[in-house]
């Protein structure tokens, strides 16, 4: 690929999945009870697709990767201090909610708006990148309807592997049912690569690519442009979250095999 | 093996971010730039720019692991002159204080009788729910018009700030390992090797930890901090000086029921109960929250401790639990705090390097502060930093110590220290004369004072029969040592339970068991690739331990007991980092009578809650 691919990945921060959520009635709609108290991690499937970027870049010269982010500026930038020790990438915030509760549809017309902004971006060498779903915000839609505002037509889901050729041509392994892969071929960019877990593990925290990044960092953050979302137009009927159990009971002398008998009765339940 | 490490070069390198390096930074970063932007501190290592100055903290974000604190918030105020409580999430002015002295509701207690004396003298004030509320606060204890804050909230606040300042850098997530010396001059630091096993050797995606060469070491990674430790081990501490007291704090953050009366602000401390030598506190903040806990303390010389239980008995007790039932639990930590004050000052600055926080001696142990004096502390380092800036000149000793040392002798922290320096010998004699000796030097501002010897846990925890000689027999204890060795199960229930203190009754809301504490409030993670941070140095020395306090007092339940007996497990991906295992150890190190058997070094992980 001569020249290289830019790499645009769309990801934002989400609760820290060890935090209790409660959902509440905000001013502007439902939201997490404490929301701006809670630590917050990348989306995890938008830091795959982060990671893979990376590798990407480092593999295929010239290419260059942006995070394009949309998120409370203090919360992005905190979680900058996390991911900015991890990779290389330019980042491109928009100061705006990253609450569960966003329409899916703003959320692509936002990022869509910001990414065709980007200075020096060659929308021909364009491999947009994100999470196939996002912990917290969508169904699995968001990315699909980014591509098309940018007309990208080339789009793939689920994505664990990415295979590029020396000509810039790619096979891609998307999840379908049944734990197989659906094995596709693509001429090469523009494309769209909703990415599940991708191949690679998370990489160590690096000072000096920290370091690096946050000569980008600090700016991007300072002059984020704060979006309107998440501020009415969408009417919920009822918010809850996904049902959890949890019991404690403490039991004393009972066999293991009768505890595994519980637990698979109660499964089967 | 020489291994070829990455090397960056700063100014100034912190380690950890607490309260005092969020002092330092806060103030430096105050004066580094003009308002027009021009540089006034440049920069020796990018001549033109600003000083660089980065920090490296351990835990996984700013905030996560720490407290909640009363503060009269005296240095606070006086770098935030308009500082608003309501600015910062789960703070507020204190608006109510009381001191209760608990009864003994369950009478499983062990009270002597000085302690049982008291019971009577303070009965005489009006009991009310086993509990007496004491008629005066004496003034050096005193929090009024102070705050309660979250540390945990407070960091990030400040946290923020800073890092949206440009001017200075905070990477959470990286543990530092040691201080770079040559001789006696701290170079700056090394971070932690990643990409390894637990037991330290390279594997998949090894990383060497990269050393950061600094013209300034600000060392302010607390009471269990890798470099503080080293330092000490490299320069000693000062002559006549013990890090000898501390005491394991464990708390709850509570949302309140809506039934309660409790206002933002309201400030309990309490002492008597679960055992007389045991300090409870409430503190709450807006919408029905509160932080609540117990401390430990090192002079508690029972070898069947454990914070959690206790701290379950705490919160029944019918004074406290009034305003707790119905409550549910939404963070929960824990945290060792070293209670030595200015007895255990280290070495305070160095060629190269300095020292803040309480890991520099700073808590006041009289006072029950510590976050304003860690603060203040920062602050006093940063002025004297960037009058040396100013002038061009390096942070040798000489100089740190004519700029920094000589701001902290001249202080409030200082001048409050020394009251407090002696303040709590008397609990070494027991608690009647521990708290005789709280007021004697707080009231004569540290003229008099009862005396004492501060000895370590392997000169003063008794074993097990001595202990409980009357309660239970020898043959029990036998039998009791002997099955949970067999089993790997911990001493302590049992052993609690022979004494008659009654199990807990879940409610599955704030009474539940430790490790549902861990799950629902602890919220303890850890990446892969860092090695084991705490270690047995001498596993006989765990074969013959009695005791095994360690496990009993692991507030993450990360260290357990083995199977068969012998040395305890450790599981990294567990611990919590509250160092108190280190403190704790009734054994000492082999061929060292001031340090105990447990090792506590740099490592990854803990908790992930900032409500703390």
């Amino acid at each position: 690929m001569s020249g290289g691919f830019h790499i645009v990945v769309c990801g934002s921060l989400v609760p820290d999945p060890l935090q209790t959520l409660e959902p509440i009635d905000g001013p502007n709609g439902p939201a997490l009870k404490n929301e701006m108290m809670l630590p917050a991690v990348l989306d995890p499937w938008a830091g795959h697709a982060l990671f893979e970027a990376a590798e990407l870049a480092k593999n295929v010269p010239g290419s260059k990767v942006w995070l394009v982010s949309l998120g409370p500026k203090a919360k992005l930038q905190q979680l900058m201090m996390s991911i900015a020790q991890k990779v290389s990438f330019e980042l491109v915030a928009i100061d705006g909610s990253a609450g569960g509760f966003t329409d899916p549809f703003d959320v692509a017309a936002i990022l869509a708006d910001a990414i065709v902004k980007i200075d020096g971006l060659d929308r021909s060498r364009l491999l947009l990148f994100g999470g196939c779903a996002s912990a917290s915000r969508d169904s699995g839609v968001t990315m699909q309807m980014v591509a098309e505002r940018l007309d990208i037509f080339d789009q793939f889901l689920a994505v664990d592997k990415l295979t590029m050729s020396s000509d810039g041509s790619m096979e891609i392994l998307e999840r379908i049912e049944a734990g197989r892969y659906q094995v596709s071929s693509c001429d090469g960019a523009p494309a769209m690569l909703g990415w599940a877990t991708g191949s690679l593990p998370e990489p160590p925290n690096n000072p000096q690519v920290g370091m690096m990044n946050m000569r980008t960092v600090m700016p991007a953050l300072q002059k984020a442009q704060t979006a309107q979302i998440g501020v009415g137009g969408l009417s919920y009927a009822a918010v809850e979250l996904p049902k959890q159990r949890r019991e404690t009971r403490v039991v004393k002398d009972t066999p293991a095999e009768v505890v595994a008998q519980e637990i698979v009765d109660w499964l089967k339940a | 093996m020489n291994i070829d490490r990455q090397t960056m070069e700063v100014d100034i390198a912190c380690v950890g971010f607490g309260p005092a390096t969020a002092g330092f930074m806060h103030t430096l970063s105050q004066a580094m730039t003009a308002e027009d932007g021009s540089v006034l501190l440049e920069s020796k290592v990018m001549p033109g720019m600003p000083l660089q100055v980065v920090c490296y903290e351990r835990a996984d974000d700013i905030g996560f692991g720490v407290s909640g604190v009363v503060t009269r918030g005296k240095a606070l105020r006086e770098s935030f002159p308009d500082l608003d409580p309501a600015q910062m999430p789960m703070a507020a002015s204190v608006s109510d204080e009381q001191v209760l002295y608990l009864k003994d509701p369950l009478g499983k207690s062990r009270r002597s009788s000085g302690v049982r004396m008291l019971d009577r003298l303070f009965g005489l004030l009006g009991t009310s729910d086993h509990a007496v509320k004491l008629p005066y606060i004496p003034p050096f204890l005193c929090k009024k018009n102070g705050l309660v804050l979250s540390i945990g909230q407070f960091s990030q606040w400040i946290g923020n700030q800073l890092m949206g300042s440009g001017l200075v850098q905070v990477w959470p997530g990286m543990p530092v390992s040691e201080p770079l010396l040559e001789e006696d001059r701290v170079v700056g630091i090394r971070l932690v090797d990643q990409g390894v096993e637990t037991d330290g050797t390279a594997g998949p995606g090894y990383m060497p930890g990269m050393d950061i060469r600094a013209h300034l070491t600000v060392v302010g990674d607390g009471p269990v901090g890798p470099v503080g430790q080293k330092l000490d081990e490299h320069f000693g501490l000062p002559e006549g000086n013990h890090q000898d007291e501390w005491a394991g704090g464990m708390k709850f953050v509570v949302e309140l029921p809506e039934d309660c009366t409790l206002q933002p602000g309201f400030v309990l401390h309490t002492l008597g109960y679960p055992e007389p030598e045991i300090f409870g506190f409430l503190y709450v903040y807006p919408d029905r929250v509160a932080a609540l806990g117990i401390f430990v303390p090192s002079w508690l010389d029972s070898p069947v401790r454990s914070s959690y239980r206790l701290l379950q008995y705490w919160m029944q007790h019918p004074a406290i639990w009034k305003h707790l039932r119905g409550g549910t639990l939404r963070s929960w930590g824990a945290k060792s705090l070293q209670e030595s004050g200015q007895r255990g000052e280290p070495v305070l600055a160095g060629d190269g390097f300095a020292r803040i926080g309480e890991g520099s001696g700073s808590t006041n142990v009289l006072t029950g502060s510590g976050l304003d004096e860690a603060w203040a502390t920062g602050v006093q380092l940063a002025e004297g930093v960037i009058e040396l800036a100013k002038a061009g000149e390096p942070f040798s000793r000489a100089n740190l110590e004519r700029t920094y040392l000589a701001r902290r002798r001249s202080s409030w922290v200082e001048a409050d220290a020394r009251i407090a320096k002696q303040s709590r010998y008397g609990f070494t004699r027991g608690m009647i004369p521990g708290l005789l000796g709280m007021a004697l030097s707080g009231l004569s501002g540290g003229r008099f004072n009862v005396g004492g010897v501060f000895r370590r846990p392997w000169e003063r925890i008794p074993v097990f029969k001595d202990y409980f000689r009357g309660q239970i027999s020898e043959q029990e204890i036998d039998s009791i040592v002997e099955g949970c060795r067999q089993h790997g199960k911990p001493l302590f229930e049992p052993l609690m339970d022979k004494l008659g203190w009654p199990p807990i009754e879940y409610d599955g809301q704030l009474l539940i068991s430790h490790q549902d504490a861990l799950l629902i409030g602890g919220k303890v993670q850890a990446a892969h690739g860092f090695a084991d941070h705490v270690r047995f140095v001498d596993p006989d020395a765990c074969n013959n331990c009695e005791s095994q306090i360690c496990v009993a007092m692991c507030s993450g339940q990360a260290i357990t007991a083995s199977e068969g007996g012998g040395m305890p497990e450790f599981d990294r991906e567990k611990c919590i980092h509250c160092g108190i295992c280190m403190w704790n150890c009734t054994t000492s190190r082999p061929g060292d009578s001031l340090r105990s058997n447990v090792s506590f070094e740099a490592g990854s992980g803990g908790l992930h809650s900032a409500e703390n």
